[in-house]
């Protein structure tokens, strides 16, 4: 009697059972279109997307890039067909190839080797108008550099984004990308990282604004001793879906990667979701990983999504763990506080604010961080608190 | 001078099961300068009581009033009831991540005197409460309640009674958990507010223990939601001795 599972046999469309068999490719024909019953667009609006699906679209001009350099770091637009392009990363979705492909220009960042910089390096891009474009930026830090740069994402419209960014040896880079946009707005970026050997990133992830922001920033470590942080903060109203994709793929040995990323909600229809992946291989021995994601959710109607995936192939290791948790306001911790003797709209404010400040302090650059609390306070009173 | 009374208190908490009458109609009354001790077995109540008088929203008051200088308390949102001048020492303080020590207590201090604090002023008065309490300087750095020992959660309690100088404090089993040497530090601080500003203190615990070190005028014990008996120190002497075997037996 035949036994079912004995011969190789199919049922039909079987799920990818590991993050590392995702295709890769710069051709938006070799993805499937974009439908909900796919895991990577399964929470994804559609309605929001405003074309950035369509397999043409114009891109982004050098107009719309405000470039403000700190000494040591240079910015040039160069053919997308030349090198470095792609190598921190390729495509691994049908959105960031289409962006790819459409972006025939792209925006080179060097921080040149051994330079070190305090002061940030900011690149504002912003948009007027909802037609569909690609924009394509390549963030190169040379060996043993120091440098901090800021993308930040404004106005109104829709963009398809590759971001790649790419460390030399020693190297260290914070690196924070904002999306600040205003209603109406839809964004997917697709942000490759790839570090050299004892090099170090921090990666943050700001979201404030937009009515569909989609970010999956992932992290390729094939060298040993590279240290990945990746942060991000959101605040989502009841206009906004943001979702957040992290992904860390440990491959060689020794490597450190820490995910921590923390949003509020407020309003009905605010949706959130956070899909973290981290993917420890064979090779990855010492490896030491966390993932970690909470929602703070402060009025009734929102709803986040949280899903930490771990994938360990070997027992040599340092550490790894996750942990995700989303929740109301704790009434016991109002309780305490007002019992004080402060107000209830004081202890909301003491308590969303201490409940990001673990990650807004890590940013570590003051402009953004007191963006970020202004936008808190600006969201709070939105709620009447 | 501050009065605090509590007449005829009846308090339900809803459960799976429904309505549970907990508190049976207390009567009370607490004066600046004056410890009252409320004594009884575990479930008796005494708990409850804390909560109700500092405005716990879990608990619901179906008869009686609660007046503080002869101002409806039960009508007071939980900050209000803090502003008018009660201070609760809770048994259990919630941790408040994020939220620095000193943010919360600076915070607290200007919702209370409804400026901010001067901050020379209120820097040394820090600075000595927490010497006074044996508590390191950096303490202030660290979040409010967040990792601390069950001697540093209660000496936070007390510190906050010392710097919001109430005028009627409730110490929720303050006592429990303690070692002698951390009992002793936290009741000299009870018995510095006591003299500093004439505190009145409504004192819940389980054992006499606490009374070696605040000393009480008055007793009350606590049994099936009502004070089933009232004395002065002695009453306290006697419970050492006998404990609540007593009153159970003549409930029943």
């Amino acid at each position: 009697m035949a036994q079912h599972g004995i011969e190789p046999h199919s049922h039909g469309l079987v799920p990818l059972q590991t993050r590392n068999e995702r295709p890769r490719s710069t051709s938006a024909s070799d993805f499937q279109e974009i439908n909900n019953r796919q895991e990577i667009w399964r929470y994804l609006p559609m309605e929001r997307l405003n074309g950035l699906d369509a397999e043409v679209m114009s891109e982004v001009s050098a107009s719309e890039v405000a470039i403000d350099l700190a000494p040591g770091v240079t910015a040039q637009w160069i053919d997308s067909s030349a090198a470095p392009v792609g190598s921190a990363g390729l495509p691994e979705d049908r959105i960031s190839a289409i962006a790819w492909t459409n972006a025939s220009k792209t925006l080179l960042v060097e921080v040149a080797e051994d330079s070190e910089t305090t002061n940030p390096t900011t690149l504002t891009l912003s948009l007027e108008g909802l037609d569909a474009r690609a924009f394509h930026l390549f963030v190169k830090a040379g060996a043993n550099s120091k440098a901090t740069i800021v993308l930040d994402h404004a106005g109104t419209g829709s963009l398809a984004e590759n971001v790649e960014i790419l460390l030399g040896a020693g190297a260290k880079l914070d690196f924070v990308s904002i999306q600040d946009w205003d209603k109406g707005s839809a964004h997917v970026s697709t942000q490759f990282t790839r570090l050299g050997r004892d090099s170090a990133l921090k990666h943050v992830v700001v979201s404030l604004g937009g009515d569909l922001v989609r970010v999956t920033p992932s992290a390729a470590l094939d060298s040993p001793g590279a240290d990945i942080q990746m942060f991000g903060v959101y605040l989502a109203d009841s206009s906004n879906y943001f979702e957040h994709r992290p992904y860390i793929d440990h491959i060689a040995e020794n490597c450190v990667s820490n995910v921590a990323y923390k949003g509020a909600l407020q309003g009905a229809g605010a949706h959130t979701v956070w899909v973290g992946d981290v993917l420890i291989r064979e090779t990855a021995v010492g490896t030491n990983s966390y993932e970690l994601n909470r929602n703070l959710l402060l009025t009734d109607g929102s709803r986040a999504d949280s899903v930490p995936n771990l994938e360990i192939e070997t027992g040599k290791i340092e550490g790894a763990g996750h942990a995700s948790a989303s929740g109301r306001f704790d009434d016991e911790q109002l309780f305490y506080l007002m019992a004080r003797g402060i107000s209830e709209s004081e202890a909301k404010r003491l308590v969303v604010r201490g409940f990001l400040h673990e990650v807004v302090q890590k940013v570590g650059i003051a402009e953004v961080e007191d963006r970020l609390i202004a936008s808190i306070e600006q969201e709070l009173e939105q709620v009447g608190v | 001078m501050a009065t605090l009374e509590i007449k005829n208190l009846h308090v339900s908490v809803d459960t799976d099961q429904g309505k549970k009458q907990i508190l049976r109609g207390v009567d009370l009354v607490i004066k600046s300068g004056e410890t009252h001790a409320v004594m009884g077995p575990n479930g008796s109540g005494k708990s409850t009581l804390a909560y109700s008088i500092a405005g716990h929203p879990k608990y619901e008051i179906t008869d009686g009033e609660i007046l503080l200088d002869g101002e409806n308390v039960l009508e007071m949102s939980v900050d209000e009831r803090a502003r008018a001048g009660l201070f609760l020492a809770m048994q259990y303080p919630v941790e408040v991540p994020g939220v620095s020590v000193s943010n919360f207590l600076r915070t607290a201090k200007t919702a209370l005197d409804g400026e901010a604090p001067k901050l020379r002023e209120w820097v040394g008065d820090l600075k000595k409460a927490m010497t006074n309490l044996r508590m390191d300087s950096d303490f202030t750095e660290r979040n409010v309640n967040e990792g601390f020992s069950g001697g540093e959660k209660k000496r936070h309690e007390i510190l906050q009674l010392e710097l919001l100088k109430p005028k009627i404090a409730i110490l929720d089993e303050t006592d429990s958990g303690l070692d002698v040497d951390a009992l002793k530090v936290v009741s000299e601080g009870v018995n510095r507010a006591k003299e500093t500003t004439d505190l009145g203190v409504l004192m819940i615990t389980h054992y006499t223990r606490i009374l070696r070190y605040i000393k009480p005028d008055f007793v009350h014990v606590f049994v099936a939601g009502k004070i089933a008996e009232q004395g002065g120190p002695e009453l306290a002497e006697r419970l050492e001795a006998e404990g609540y075997d007593r009153y159970i037996k003549t409930d029943a």
